[in-house]
């Protein structure tokens, strides 16, 4: 279990208990979280579910692997913190990881 | 004058277009009552994961749902599920349900999606012949996917080439039998068909082209070999049928609502009748882009067409109409699909098949209409953009690898 909270890009903050093996974007989703569209339902097919992750967790959000790097090459205001929030697995070290969404997937 | 307080919107049947219509007409501010009507009994779920990972036993059914139970209760949200809908009265504005009993609308939307063509040949109807479309196909299907088990797949379409790669990743003696002279030979080029067609016997799948299915054997009602118009006999334990879907539209047809492969409706999704709607496969909408109209049987179709639903019945403006896009995940290959190449007079094939990693390009008189991209996600998401803006790219530019897509993305917008 972690808590993750999630903020938009007008700072409203919520935090959300996040299941273990779920992805952020899972989590976000089944909580209307605003801000991530995730149209390909995880499948790492739409780079719509671009987020912004504490840079202090990058480390413990885990590896990116290339085709997610290629995806958020073409997503809009990449930031060095940008990760697509499917590819981002829930674990107890996730617990208390803060992201931020953008203002439009598009 | 758009839906609000005191009107009732109707959704029949539960797919990716009824849960986007859903979340669209809530999040619009529809205060109204709101009621989904649906055969299947599952919450609306993904259907995508069903030839992939779900098929694989990798992900837990919940995880297929749009949304939990509890989301439908926060939004007040009436479920109405296993329940079919056999009549729509549109004098009165009320559908028939099929327990008995009508429910009235303002607005109805059908997203009633599509059925899987039935096989015609006889022994369609023995046990172990499946489908593949629903929760319940794969329930069905799954425990005797078992390794060692031979499994004969009618049709070499996505579905059917998907299903391929996961029975056989599962163990199986996996035969794909195809009456085309190539594999995906409805919806690709034959650059893509010999690659696909590669890959799969690389991976030890039997594939058959050209091949006429003439019937099914049975041994105590369960299939035992499928035989084909040559006499071959490919004995079978699990014959799966993926020969392509038909659009739900009898009733509307049935209704009087105008229907031509697919229910006709507006860039609105509006059909004949202004109080109803149709989105997702069972529809035939004008493809702005492409200067016709059609059916597309795709995840982005159907939450661009909920969209679409939900803003014109709430009077909002008309959400953008993005390029057509598809994926397919075979193996480790990642297909991603951009625009709609039917009718391109050219191809361009940027990078090596053998690498696994390759795009081919289709253009008309110049101008880029689709791309498959294989495992190169850079080809796929420029080409969604130069498509919608009906860029003129040379084959020289697009086939010389050494300039990055993201460059040659930007020198044709410039």
């Amino acid at each position: 279990m972690a808590k993750i909270t999630f903020v938009s890009h007008d700072g409203t903050e919520r935090t959300l208990e996040a299941k273990n093996g779920m992805s952020v974007m899972e989590v976000a989703v089944n909580n209307s979280v605003p801000g991530i569209d995730a149209d390909c339902g995880g499948a790492c097919a739409c780079a719509t579910c671009h987020v912004y992750v504490d840079p202090a967790f990058l480390a413990q959000a885990g590896e990116q692997q290339e085709m997610e790097k290629s995806m958020l090459d073409f997503a809009e205001n990449v930031k060095p913190n940008s990760r697509l929030s499917c590819q981002i697995k829930v674990t107890d070290a996730l617990d208390g990881l803060r992201v931020t969404t953008p203002e439009s997937q598009h | 004058m758009p839906a609000g307080e005191g009107q009732r919107i109707v959704i029949v049947a539960g797919g990716q277009a009824a849960a986007q219509a859903l979340q669209s007409l809530r999040q619009g501010g529809f205060p109204g009552a709101l009621t989904l009507v649906g055969d299947e009994a599952a919450l609306p779920y993904q259907r995508p994961p069903l030839s992939k990972g779900y098929m694989k036993g990798e992900v837990e059914e919940e995880r297929l749902y749009f949304k939990p139970s509890a989301w439908y209760e926060d939004q007040n949200i009436e479920l109405l599920l296993g329940t079919h809908v056999p009549k729509i009265d549109r004098a009165s504005r009320q559908v028939q349900l099929g327990h008995g009993g009508h429910l009235p609308y303002d607005y109805l939307i059908l997203a009633t999606g599509s059925r899987p063509r039935p096989l015609p040949v006889r022994g369609a109807d023995l046990g172990g012949v499946h489908d593949l479309r629903t929760l319940a196909d794969v329930e069905r299907l799954s425990p005797k996917m078992v390794a060692g088990r031979r499994i004969v797949i009618i049709g070499a379409g996505y579905i059917g080439l998907e299903a391929a790669a996961v029975a056989r990743q599962m163990g199986l003696e996996v035969t794909v039998i195809e009456t085309a002279p190539r594999v995906l030979a409805r919806v690709t080029s034959p650059v893509l068909s010999e690659f696909y067609a590669g890959e799969h016997a690389r991976q030890g799948v039997k594939i058959l082209t050209g091949a006429q299915l003439s019937h099914l054997d049975g041994v105590d009602g369960e299939v035992s070999a499928a035989i084909l118009a040559d006499g071959t006999r490919l004995p079978a334990d699990i014959v799966l049928s993926g020969i392509g879907i038909l659009p739900n539209e009898e009733l509307a047809k049935d209704a009087g609502i105008a229907c031509s492969n697919g229910i006709l409706v507006d860039r609105d999704a509006r059909t004949s009748d202004p109080h109803v709607f149709a989105a997702g496969d069972c529809a035939s909408r004008p493809l702005v882009h492409f200067g016709r109209s059609g059916r597309l049987e795709s995840v982005h179709n159907a939450i661009e067409q909920g969209k679409l639903a939900a803003a014109a019945i709430l009077g909002l403006p008309r959400p953008a109409e993005d390029c057509p896009w598809f994926w397919s995940d075979q193996y480790d290959l990642k297909l991603q699909i951009a625009g709609l190449s039917q009718g391109y007079d050219t191809h361009v094939i940027r990078g090596d098949p053998d690498s696994r990693k390759f795009a081919v390009f289709y253009l008309k008189n110049g101008t880029l209409i689709a791309v498959d991209a294989v495992n190169s996600p850079p080809e796929f998401l420029a080409s969604k953009k130069l498509i919608m803006s009906g860029a003129k790219l040379a084959p020289a530019v697009l086939i010389d690898t050494s300039t990055p897509m993201k460059d040659i993305a930007a020198q044709a917008a410039a």
